[in-house]
């Protein structure tokens, strides 16, 4: 669901279809038909944003046939957690709501907690206020008629898939679920994948093999550049960042460091003052002591609660509040919604350095249609960019392994890596400030930032150093010696890494385990498909995570047949376990899930911002008036901007009365600003175009490979339509909608391809993430009179 | 025995072909043939990684002389298993392509072109910018008195085309500049 596996992570489908081959039943929920859809068992169709409403009735079906596995519910998630009495769900709203600040007060959604401060439960699930009575209680709404005629999926189809997937909940079975942006960019984005969980966790699907929610992360090292944080929002190993609240190391680590009182909970994050006291060590070297906080207070603060991400952005630098800035390998005038606001946004900048391949929308914009240069004010730095061959280096894939690439060639013409560049102005900063001073130039000074680029090198440095010698189990190191684990990090000053998760990665024994190429395996890590030798994988190399949830109190595996790990004569054997503990049933074992405070997979999730249960929300741009399952229509907490350029159609508006979805195509990256410079990707998918079934094309009076126009209240758009079954009329509260998809990767750097989709979305975001609701907004459709976009 | 096209190539590819695949019982001639015909023999294997999606399927580049001769998909890599799709496979005219970009470039405030430059130029006048920008609008203390040390007038997107490597100094970078709008495509 919410993944076109087929076209965007191609090979990764090739491992669906080897399972299919082998007897798994495949099935693709999604709006469009699309080759997922056409190698897979059957395709439902649904409507894009009623996701939740979808897995909602799953999770009904579920719970009413108990089909989830009791064991697994009961033991390893928070089902049988005692929720405080402050809980409360109506009609749309959680308890704790505030309509002025749009925001919740989570503290009332906390567990009950007895004396000693350890949460209450109730193992027979009984309780009014468990989990599991609170969860029935909540999705009880969700039945097949009022899910079928939100979502537009026949009751038949429904139950085809709910009882396909709860078959999974078996011990013997497995079942997995991939998604994409399908899933996150909504403004229920991340509650999407909640329901996910929750359907995962009910059927005991995670932590084993074959199980899991799999994000397909679908840009080159977008797991990579998460864990090493390109986010205003974290730091480096996902940690927070600090704010305003947090004015010392003090504060910082008292507020971040959770503290459970149970002893069978691991709550790992208790460690993170050691992670952090490390990274704090790799940013500033010698100058960080634990007398002066490790440097802290030179760190930004941002203020509590404020949101600096590009949405944000891009509506401050329209106010005319940002100066300049660096945009790197990213074409956001293409791929940020709301693209005639964004574009025009830019023209305010003082200056902006880029670095590409090619000449981009980005690049070019003081010079793009219908806007002359000489009123454009912007400095612009374009700084050739070397590509993957032309440097060496390590990436992390969708499944956490770390890959090395090396460099095969110099780069072409004048390139350079993004890292000589990075270290090229900062080298000159720091200089700058050294002869000039300034404003605060300790924070700079003080830094312990490279003098040349040196990937090798960097890749030691984030998996950190002793920084005096030290005795680890046993073990002698000595100063500026590689650390084997992140469990030799300390907060007392004696060690860093740039990445606590990362540690482990390069050692002292091994070297640098991201090269490594051997498939040797054990007969029992073959038989699941695991490859331990094959590079490293964080964390520790461990390959599924949670997966001692995959074996009962006693150590054994739920699943013979595909154990992940086992407990045998006094150890654990297979994958690298979530925790060396003996088994449960000792009295000295942990709970699985290591990282969630308590222990527990979180059925019950109160940390979110849009409540603790996944909750069906209409998008903000939606054609119908009303929600099937509250009063409330949308979201009560996304995220929005206001400028007069972010415009939002009423719901059900008869001017737009189409849903629109966007997607990537096999041929093309992301914004296309690469891709679409390749002529045989060009030659394969040339021009944009969208779809939509033939019913809406007779309405409409369109053919197939007319010019159309596609307008929402934002902007309009050029496309060639592509009249195709693939597109179905949906029936949805009792009448027809129409919903027409279209690519997002043409602009008009590549003349007569189309220019971006984009200009007719909306800036609207999950209040969680802020990533926008790209895949569902209201639009028109009508046959061009002529074309200025399109070759033709 | 059956030989894949990997151990073909292996064996083709190394001093002693000649010795294994006599070997293994292989008549010469044609093999010998073949391998001087082919573009990518003699030529050095690198292992790179398909820079479009995070199967991070594994490539081989093929250089000869400096020169990029042939990519192709990298056989022994579980995932992959030397499958590429449309992307991948078109990495070699990626990287060799002329339109790609050759030199740094300047665009001066209201100029219709571009210009020229070398890159110290470049870094001298980058530096120079983020200095001024930091100076002018670092701001040390909230509203409420709170020390922020934060930049919020300059920004970096960007790129989960970075290596990990890159991204780490890329944050260190910005951080101790106090910079606070930082994003790119993970939240996309
Ligand atoms: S070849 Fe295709 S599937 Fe493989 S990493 Fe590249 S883009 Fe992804």
């Amino acid at each position: 669901m919410g993944s076109n596996a087929a076209e965007h992570h191609p090979i990764s489908f090739k491992w669906v279809l080897q399972a299919k081959d082998k007897g798994a039943t495949v099935m693709h929920v999604d709006p469009k038909f699309s080759r997922t859809s056409a190698r897979s068992d059957f395709h439902v169709p649904l409507r894009s944003g009623t996701d939740i409403a979808f897995l909602g009735g799953m999770i009904k079906y579920i719970l009413d046939n108990e089909l989830f596995f009791k064991e697994y519910v009961v033991e390893y998630t928070n089902a049988s957690l005692i929720v405080g009495k402050d809980y409360g769900f109506e009609d749309g709203l959680f308890s704790g709501y505030d309509a002025k600040t749009r925001s919740y007060d989570k503290s009332k959604w906390g567990f009950e907690l007895d004396a000693d401060g350890v949460p209450k439960r109730d193992k027979s699930l009984k309780h009014p206020r468990c989990v599991y009575q609170l969860m029935k209680k909540h999705y009880s709404r969700y039945g097949i008629d009022a899910v079928s005629s939100t979502t537009g999926v026949s009751a038949e189809n429904l139950l085809k898939v709910y009882k396909e997937f709860a078959a999974t909940g078996r011990a013997d079975k497995a079942g997995t679920i991939m998604y994409a942006l399908g899933w996150t960019q909504h403004t229920v984005g991340v509650q999407n994948i909640r329901s996910a969980g929750i359907i995962q966790l009910l059927l005991g699907n995670i932590g084993v093999a074959g199980g899991g929610i799999n994000a397909l992360r679908g840009e080159p090292n977008v797991q990579g550049s998460t864990d090493h944080t390109l986010l205003y929002h974290i730091i480096p190993g996902y940690m927070a960042m600090p704010n305003n609240e947090w004015q010392t190391y003090d504060d910082y680590v008292k507020a971040n460091t959770p503290v459970s009182n149970d002893p069978m909970s691991a709550n790992w994050w208790q460690h993170k003052p050691k992670y952090f006291a490390s990274l704090l060590k790799a940013w500033f070297g010698e100058n960080a002591t634990p007398e002066n906080g490790f440097c802290y207070e030179y760190l930004p603060k941002i203020e509590k609660g404020e949101d600096y991400s590009y949405m944000y952005l891009f509506d401050r630098m329209y106010e005319n509040k940002i100066r300049g800035g660096i945009i790197i390998g990213l074409n956001p005038m293409n791929s940020v919604p709301n693209s005639n606001k964004v574009r025009k946004a830019l023209d305010n900048l003082d200056w902006l350095v880029t670095s590409e391949l090619h000449h981009s929308e980005t690049t070019d914009n003081w010079k793009r249609p219908g806007v002359d240069p000489k009123t454009v004010k912007t400095e612009v730095f374009l700084l050739p960019s070397a590509h993957r061959l032309e440097k060496e280096g390590s990436v992390t894939n969708s499944g956490r392994w770390l890959l090395w690439h090396y460099k095969a060639i110099e780069p072409a013409f004048e390139a350079k890596p993004f890292g000589d560049m990075f270290v090229g102005f900062m080298k000159r900063v720091q200089e700058l400030y050294r002869k000039e001073g300034g404003t605060l130039p300790e924070a700079v000074l003080k830094l312990d930032y490279p003098d040349r680029y040196d990937p090798e090198e960097l890749c030691a440095k984030i998996n950190g150093r002793f920084t005096k010698d030290t005795v680890v189990k046993g073990k002698k190191y000595r100063k500026g010696q590689l650390v084997p684990s992140f469990t030799a990090l300390a907060d007392d000053g004696s060690t860093s890494s740039l990445n606590w998760l990362y540690a482990g990665s390069y050692t002292e024994e091994d070297g640098n385990k991201a090269k490594r190429r051997s498939t040797s395996q054990t007969p029992m890590q073959a038989n699941i498909g695991l490859f331990p030798k094959w590079a490293w994988c964080w964390p520790v190399n461990r390959r599924i995570l949670y997966n001692r949830a995959s074996v009962d109190l006693n150590g054994k595996p739920y699943n013979p047949e595909k154990a992940v790990i086992e407990w045998k004569d006094g150890k654990w054997v297979g994958d690298v376990p979530d925790g060396g503990w003996p088994p449960m049933a000792t009295g000295k074992g942990r709970y699985p899930f290591i990282m969630s405070k308590h222990g527990f997979g979180q059925i019950y999730g109160p940390g979110r911002q849009d409540g603790p249960f996944s909750e069906h929300y209409e998008p903000v741009e939606t054609p119908v008036a009303r929600n099937m399952f509250s009063k409330q229509l949308n979201s009560p907490v996304y995220k929005y901007v206001s400028s007069e350029m972010d415009k939002l159609s009423a719901p059900a508006d008869p001017n737009y009365p189409i849903v629109l979805t966007t997607y990537s195509l096999t041929e093309h990256w992301c914004g296309g600003g690469e891709t679409r410079n390749i002529p045989n990707l060009l030659e394969a998918e040339p021009q944009l175009y969208v779809e939509m079934s033939p019913e809406l094309a007779e309405e409409k009076g369109i053919a197939n490979g007319d010019g159309v126009i596609v307008e929402s209240v934002r902007g309009r758009v050029e496309a060639i339509a592509m009249v195709t079954v693939r597109m179905r009329p949906l029936r949805v509260h009792g009448r027809i909608i129409h919903e027409i998809g279209m690519p997002f990767c043409f602009g008009w750097t590549t003349p007569g391809t189309g220019d971006a989709t984009n200009r007719l979305t909306p800036s609207v975001g999950d209040p969680n993430t802020t990533i926008p609701e790209y895949k569902a907004c209201c639009v028109n459709v009508r046959k061009a009179d002529r074309l200025t976009e399109l070759a033709t | 025995m059956k030989l894949d096209r990997r151990r073909f190539m292996k064996l083709a590819g190394s001093g002693a072909a000649c010795l294994s695949l006599g070997q293994l019982g292989v008549s010469l001639a044609p093999v010998k043939a073949y391998a001087a015909e082919m573009k990518i023999s003699g030529a050095k294997e690198v292992v790179t990684v398909c820079p479009f999606c995070s199967v991070s399927c594994h490539v081989i580049g093929y250089v000869k002389d400096g020169k990029l001769v042939n990519t192709e998909g990298d056989p022994d890599y579980p995932i992959n298993e030397g499958a590429l799709c449309a992307k991948g496979a078109a990495m070699f005219t990626m990287t060799t392509s002329h339109h790609r970009l050759q030199k740094p470039l300047y665009r001066a405030p209201y100029s219709d072109t571009w210009e020229e430059k070398s890159w110290e130029w470049m870094f001298d006048r980058i530096a120079r910018r983020i200095k001024d920008t930091r100076d002018k609008d670092l701001i040390l203390k909230n509203g409420k008195g709170d020390t922020v040390n934060r930049l919020e007038s300059m920004f970096l997107l960007g790129t989960s085309h970075a290596g990990n490597e890159e991204c780490a100094i890329a944050h260190q970078a910005m951080r101790g500049l106090g910079v606070v709008h930082m994003d790119h495509q993970a939240r996309i």
